[in-house]
């Protein structure tokens, strides 16, 4: 008996299709072509707010506790978990926990991005497979910590700087979980993050 | 099976109800238009696009063990399914194996043409949709009516209704936040209690072994970091050859969908997390035999955006479910056929030609031009239904013969002004169904060039 493998292939092997050449997305006379901002953080911060989200700008981890303490969601957390060294004064530690089960009562997570997208406010964040994934989508509010000069343009550009050959998961987040499924309401908070702000950070920092 | 025309006419009964589903499609194709005028290189994108997909079913084949090969490197299962059956019995392995009697299900369009859930729960198994749309239809027992928005039909109080009776919310309350917030509280209980998490795929890189789904709720990845396994089924149209062509892709897909510049979350899988097991389903089901021909091959550039369906004008104001088919729409009356023709007879006529389809979709499929070559094809193989075959005959002989042609136009622009609505408006008058019949002219148009123009 042929396998389903086998069927499937030689089936479509069997057929004459016309070849269709796949385009070079490298050629300048398309990347030529892509959006380009004259004000890259400006259009992301302006994106962003535009799907829920909050953008804030500061020179470094000290102006961003600050920030932080002026925001509802983060003084009225009971518990808070944060990946940003020195950022956030948090109360669980990420390290300990083994099953990410036990993050089900996170109110505040504070967790690095990598690069930010000003075409349509998405901030890319990588993981490797450790328990702590999960608190991007399970804490009740999420701030992302994003270098200020990572921001690109488009998304040819973010594809130019993403490999995928060492982490596992990968996700483009642009603002808070949401849904329009009852009467294309929009209602912000359907199973993830209530809230997104996105610190975009001058000076580096480190994550823990 | 009800035909098209049967099931839409059930559907328009209620006028109110067809008017609202209309607007609020039309809505959302408006901001899908919002969002493409934002960008200068939109066209440029939809051509890209539409190149990536066409080469890639061009190669499909060859890419497809290109995905298996990188995807086992990196520790993923991968499985091949003929046909839904097959589909479903490897899913249901992989639960056995697993011990698994509870699972979460993001959106996947793929396992509702295989009818997934039913089939577990035959065996025993609690399968929760958890996008919210498709998790208020599934609580009705019902599909969905929309592949984007499933529960685009439904109204708020009618929701209100279904989740005082099955989530113990206020009796009467239909405010979205508050309903939303209950769903929020139910399902995230279902996340927490599920051993392992089903999701579809948007995108599948063969370059890599990775793939790409998008959600709006955090849904598909809520099922998946809490799991230790997660089974992703995709069809095998769903693969494209490169990381880089999601630039192209994701750019288009939310836009083209909702009008938003990007889902609220693009996630990229390669390979499981330590400890965790990670499967995939690759789908057949009937789509080699559409690669295979030259007419409807591009319909499988399809990335199930639903622009196609937003914007028909048939679609808005017949509803979803009169197409009986997993995906409705135009590109629903494609795929529909293609699968079985004589259940699916009445569906490339639930087209008015219009084109707007064809202008909408972001990979550049010939929807209008395929519905038409579809309706050709469903008379030669002697499907059409009888009432199109006689007035087609009439309308032939009668354009066989001018003078005939020339009489009857004369005799119906003097009597049909003249006739009384209950005569031109009842139900053997298809055209004179939900709209007003045109002012007749007063000369043919043989006339109105005899006076105009013949004389210069
Ligand atoms: S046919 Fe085109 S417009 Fe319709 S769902 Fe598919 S990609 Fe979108």
């Amino acid at each position: 008996m042929t396998s389903s493998k086998d069927e499937i292939l030689s089936k479509l092997r069997k057929q004459s299709v016309p070849p269709v050449e796949l385009p070079d997305l490298e050629a300048p006379e398309l990347t030529q072509r892509w959006i380009q901002y004259p004000d890259p953080t400006a259009q992301f911060a302006e994106v962003l707010s535009g799907v829920g989200g909050v953008c804030y700008q500061v020179k470094d981890i000290a102006e961003a506790n600050q920030k932080l303490a002026e925001l509802a969601a983060f003084s009225e957390a009971r518990k808070v978990c944060s990946q940003i060294s020195g950022c956030g004064d948090p109360n669980v530690s990420i390290a300990e926990i083994t099953d990410p089960h036990d993050f089900e009562d996170i109110d505040f997570a504070i967790l690095p991005g990598e690069y930010a997208v000003a075409e349509n406010g998405a901030v890319w964040i990588t993981n490797d497979g450790g328990p702590a994934r999960v608190l991007y989508f399970l804490a009740q509010h999420v701030a992302l910590f994003v270098p200020a000069s990572a921001v690109v343009n488009n998304m040819p550009e973010a594809y130019q700087r993403l490999a995928f050959a060492s982490n596992s998961f990968g996700t483009f987040m642009s603002g808070p979980s949401k849904t329009a499924d009852i009467e294309q309401s929009l209602v912000i908070g359907a199973h993830g993050a209530r809230s997104l702000s996105v610190f975009l950070v001058e000076d580096a920092f480190q994550t823990n | 099976m009800p035909s098209h025309p049967q099931l839409a006419a059930e559907f328009i009964q209620d006028k109110d109800r067809a008017h609202w589903h209309d607007q609020s499609l039309w809505f959302v194709r408006s901001k899908r238009d919002k969002a493409a005028q934002q960008l200068p290189e939109w066209e440029l994108l939809r051509e890209q696009a539409s190149q990536i997909k066409q080469h890639t079913v061009s190669r499909l084949p060859d890419l497809l063990e290109e995905f298996e090969r990188n995807a086992t490197a990196r520790g993923v299962h991968v499985h091949w399914a003929r046909n839904a059956t097959e589909h479903n019995e490897i899913v249901h392995g992989i639960l056995k194996k697993h011990n698994v009697s509870r699972v979460v299900k993001s959106k996947s369009m793929l396992t509702e043409e295989c009818h997934l859930n039913p089939y577990l729960e035959r065996h025993g198994i609690e399968i929760i949709d958890t996008d919210l749309g498709e998790r208020i239809v599934q609580m009705q027992n019902m599909p969905p009516s929309h592949i984007v928005m499933p529960a685009i039909h439904i109204k708020k109080e009618e929701i209100g209704e279904l989740f005082h009776e099955k989530l113990g919310t206020e009796k009467g309350a239909t405010d979205p936040q508050y309903l939303t917030e209950a769903a929020r509280q139910h399902l995230r209980q279902k996340f927490i209690q599920a051993e392992a998490g089903i999701t579809g795929v948007n995108f599948a890189i063969a370059e890599t072994g990775g793939f790409v789904v998008c959600t709006n709720e955090g849904n598909a990845d809520l099922g998946t970091s809490l799991n230790k396994l997660h089974i992703a089924c995709m069809g095998i149209e769903k693969l494209i050859p490169r990381a880089g062509d999601l630039s192209v892709f994701l750019r288009l897909l939310a836009r083209s969908a909702t009008g938003q510049p990007i889902t609220t979350y693009s996630s990229h899988f390669h390979g499981p997390a330590p400890g965790q097991e990670m499967h995939i389903v690759l789908l057949d089901n009937g789509r080699s035999e559409i690669s295979g021909s030259d007419e409807f091959r591009r319909s499988l550039n399809c990335i199930r955006c639903a622009a196609c369906m937003n914007t028909c004008p048939v679609y808005r104001r017949s509803g979803g479910y009169s197409y009986s088919n997993t995906v409705p729409g135009p590109i629903g009356s494609i795929l529909g056929p293609a699968r079985d023709p004589k259940a699916n007879s009445t569906l490339p006529f639930a087209c008015s030609l219009c084109g707007s389809c064809t202008d909408v979709c972001p990979v550049k499929i010939d929807l209008h031009h395929q519905l038409l070559t579809w309706r050709k094809e469903i008379r030669v193989k002697g499907f059409l239904p009888f009432s199109k075959r006689l007035s087609m005959k009439m309308m032939s002989w009668m354009m066989q013969v001018p003078r005939l042609y020339k009489l009857g136009g004369k005799m119906a622009r003097w009597i049909v002004p003249k006739l009384p609505r209950f005569l031109l408006y009842n139900r053997l008058n298809d055209w004179g169904k939900q709209r007003e019949l045109p002012e007749f002219p007063k000369q043919s148009f043989r006339e109105w060039m005899k006076q105009n123009h013949d004389k210069q």
